[in-house]
């Protein structure tokens, strides 16, 4: 009867039914929104400041801007970045519908998406250190390494994390399945979460 | 009648003995003890450097201390006593109590749980080795205002180790934040809604949202802040372009809600006890509830007056001081709620009672001179004088500190099964309020006077003497009482009375369950049907309050290396960090181990998880 009478109570409380591990997860990205809002408001309130020492004290805003040339590359990697969210979506749709085929394709292109993304970011920092700007010798240069910095470790903690689930997958065949598929929406959660706010680092720092 | 049916279930959980019993123990409880006990080390280092503090400041012109170390003594008293002492013993209260208050068998996840107490131990540990390694410890103050954090003024590592520190103590709190919200959303007893949830675990919950969405903001500051005096940057110093008052928003916007994450946990424990000693229900529970909400939302939305003396504007001025005063609405809610519990209630002046009633009267002082500071005219004639010190230490220690004190006395006969010494307890709370008034009373006068706070020393005649000896005299009394509670401590531990399940005929779950609890907390499953579950069973009939689910088994996960691990590879990660900068060959070598050691800690517990998949 007890047990009648605790099934009765959980259907009038929604916070018992929830998922524990996915709770835990949205209240860190809630933790992490703050995170990036207070990098972003840092290169907005700074990013115009140009340093009496720096040696590129010619260099303002716009000079250093069109280091980035029209943004091809920049739109190139955005673009496949946010192309990486689809490729998870459709590799949790996989283990969902226990297609393990299709779980470890997607799984895997969603890697070499967030690869193909750091190496992007590579090449674009090495671009910018080599036309001279640091990030010490000036502002714009500061800002704007430390938050792309910190968006990149994001990425690149996302792909070790998808990596570790696709070894375990291949590892464990069965691990993952319609029954039991949390551990890849969590990482799918959180890759989602550095997908969103590359939309807003790219819009604050490269659009506007 | 949880002893009644105590020998129907009982978990099998392998246990580990002596001290591999603590260091490997994902129990709630074990945990919050833990926590509890290394924080008030922290709270006697902490004292210790007041001492030190008041023993200079005693006479004018004294020499005890050089100005160095006066500003390393002051630094680490308030960054200690903030994130080392309040913030953790707030933490092990809540570790302790929310699970069995909400009726639940741990913590949401144990691991992760025990891990966010091993990285508060290390990170203190990274921020005291600087007094060995760094040259000098953190010396800019707890506030670390720009450019005073710049290597030019701080010429130590000491602010490098402060930051280090800083960041294990802050994943620590996301973390412990993290599970606190997710074990009341999640493992509230069937029928234990939130309008029926003990007004303690509501201001946990609140409080762990304001830390989740707090801390950010500090890690980001002090991130900045490394890069500066690390790598090169200029964030902070304004020679070249950058902001000092860029750090002050960041620090302050942490800094603000950060007063009430120390002190919302205080108003949980008293409006906990203050029922229980007078014989009635909490006057308004929906109101103290709630009230504590509207306090941390608007908590977000004052934190620049702390910075009335930078030059806003009138505009930013007029608003930060109008949300500063607004927050004294809910504030003063909450006291009259308190009062009217009061109200013909049947007082027992238990030493939980005393500190309760200690707390309101030390607590209604700060929140006046707290209004008055509010008053952006007035905080320009008094900022940075001892006034401002005056006003913090009566909501913090008067505030914060009492209560948590009356919180030991209530909740130590659940934790040890006996009963702390009643004459003791009055001895400790009377020596306490004197010797706290007499400490920081005088502060007001010396404030209005034109003292200036940090500095080392002052000249005679200035009006400052008698007050500035009448303040180190107080605070030995307070050293005392400390002394007067460990005994009492030492004492009850030993040949305290048997405590019993219910020693003070409270209303709350935790006291359903034998003192000290089970490793799996209860027995039975406890099914609520009232906010006073105990006392409505008893004085409005069985069945009231809560009725009893006996097919009920409890599951706790078994004893795990891996939280200690990978913390331990954290705080190696610190000290390879600092080494980064200065001396590459050794940071990166440093780094890379400590990357190894936390992969094997965390290895192992998703090897854990895969056989047991709690966190």
């Amino acid at each position: 009867m007890a047990q009648a009478v605790v099934r009765d109570i959980d259907k009038n409380d929604p916070g018992r039914g929830l998922d524990l591990r996915k709770l835990g997860m949205w209240t860190f990205l809630g933790s992490e929104v703050f995170f990036f809002g207070a990098l972003v408001v840092t290169h907005l309130s700074m990013r115009g400041v140009v340093a009496p020492s720096s040696s590129k004290a010619n260099l303002d805003v716009t000079g250093v801007r069109n280091l980035f040339g029209d943004n091809v590359l920049t739109s190139i990697l955005a673009f496949i970045l946010l192309t990486s969210s689809l490729t998870m979506v459709l590799a949790l749709d996989g283990v969902k519908t226990n297609n393990q085929k299709r779980f470890r394709f997607w799984l895997g292109a969603t890697i070499a998406c967030g690869v193909i993304f750091l190496g992007g970011q590579v090449y674009e920092f090495y671009h910018i250190v080599h036309e001279g700007v640091t990030i010490k010798n000036m502002m714009f240069g500061s800002t704007f390494f430390f938050v792309t910095g910190f968006h990149g470790t994001h990425v690149a903690v996302g792909v070790v994390w998808l990596v570790s689930l696709l070894v375990s997958a291949i590892r464990h065949p069965e691990r993952y399945n319609a029954g039991n598929y949390m551990a890849v929406e969590l990482g799918g959660l959180y890759w989602h979460f550095v997908d969103l706010v590359w939309v807003l680092i790219f819009t604050v720092i490269y659009l506007i | 009648m949880a002893t009644d049916v105590s020998t129907l279930h009982h978990a099998p959980a392998k246990q580990r003995r002596g001290w591999l019993e603590w260091i490997t123990t994902v129990d709630h409880k074990k945990i919050g003890i833990m926590y509890a006990v290394t924080a008030f080390l922290f709270f006697v280092i902490g004292g210790l450097e007041a001492l030190l503090i008041r023993l200079q400041l005693g006479t004018p012109q004294n020499a005890l201390l050089t100005p160095e170390a006066y500003n390393q003594v002051f630094t680490m008293h308030g960054t200690t006593m903030v994130f080392m002492a309040i913030m953790p013993i707030n933490a092990g209260f809540m570790n302790y109590f929310v699970p069995l208050m909400i009726g639940a068998g741990d913590m949401a996840y144990p691991r992760m749980n025990a891990m966010s107490y091993w990285l508060l131990l290390f990170g203190g540990i990274v921020m005291y080795s600087s007094f060995v390694f760094g040259g000098g410890a953190p010396d800019a103050g707890w506030f670390a205002y720009a450019p005073l954090t710049s290597t030019t003024y701080s010429v130590t590592r000491g602010m490098d180790y402060w930051v280090l520190g800083l960041q294990l103590l802050g994943v620590s709190s996301l973390a412990g934040s993290v599970n606190i919200i997710v074990t009341i959303i999640r493992l509230r007893a069937p029928g234990m809604r939130f309008n029926r949830m003990p007004l303690f675990v509501w201001m946990s919950f609140v409080t762990s949202f304001l830390l989740i969405f707090a801390l950010p903001s500090i890690t980001v500051g002090i991130t900045l802040l490394f890069f500066d005096r690390n790598f090169g940057t200029n964030f902070f110093l304004p020679a070249a372009g950058g902001d000092p008052l860029l750090w002050q928003h960041l620090f302050w916007f942490f800094g603000h809600p950060e007063v009430y994450i120390m002190i919302l946990p205080a108003f949980g424990v008293v409006s906990e006890m203050l029922p229980v000693f007078s014989r009635k229900p909490i006057f308004g529970y929906e109101f103290v509830a709630y009230s504590g909400v509207a306090i941390g939302v608007l908590g977000f939305t004052v934190w620049a007056h702390h910075m009335f003396a930078t030059n806003l504007g009138v505009i930013a001025d007029t608003f930060f001081a109008a949300a500063s005063m607004l927050i004294s609405v809910p504030t003063g809610v909450k006291i009259f709620n308190w009062l009217a519990t009061l109200w013909r209630g049947e007082l027992r002046f238990k030493t939980p009672m005393l500190f309760s009633l200690g707390f309101i009267a030390m607590f209604v002082i700060g929140g006046i001179s707290g209004v008055s500071l509010a008053a952006a005219p007035f905080d320009l004639q008094v900022t940075d004088s001892y006034f401002v010190v005056a006003h913090f230490h009566y909501v913090l220690f008067g505030g914060a500190v009492f209560a948590l004190f009356g919180a030991a006395y209530y909740w130590f006969p659940k934790i040890t099964g006996k009963m702390m010494s009643e004459r003791i307890g009055k001895w400790h709370f009377w020596i306490l309020l004197l010797g706290f008034n007499l400490t920081f009373f005088p502060q007001h006068m010396l404030g209005l006077q034109g003292m200036p706070r940090r500095v080392w020393t002052y000249q005679q005649n200035q009006g400052w003497d008698f007050y500035n000896l009448l303040s180190t005299i107080g605070s030995f009394c307070i050293a005392f009482a400390t002394l007067v509670f460990i005994v009492n401590f030492i004492i009850s531990l030993r040949k305290g009375a048997p405590a019993g399940n219910d020693p003070w005929d409270a209303a709350t779950l935790e006291w359903a369950t034998t003192s000290p609890p089970p490793a799996h907390n209860f027995d039975v499953e406890y099914i609520v049907h009232s906010r006073r579950p105990l006392w409505d069973n008893k004085y409005s009939g069985e069945g009231r309050g809560m009725t009893i689910n006996y097919d009920f088994h409890p599951h706790l996960p078994p004893p795990s290396y891996a939280p200690i691990i990978f913390s331990f590879g954290l705080f190696v990660l610190a000290y390879g960090m600092l080494n980064l900068a200065s001396a590459p060959l050794i940071g990166i070598p440093i780094i890379l181990v400590a990357l190894a050691i936390a992969f094997v800690g965390m290895n192992r517990w998703v090897g854990e998880i895969a056989q047991d998949p709690v966190l």
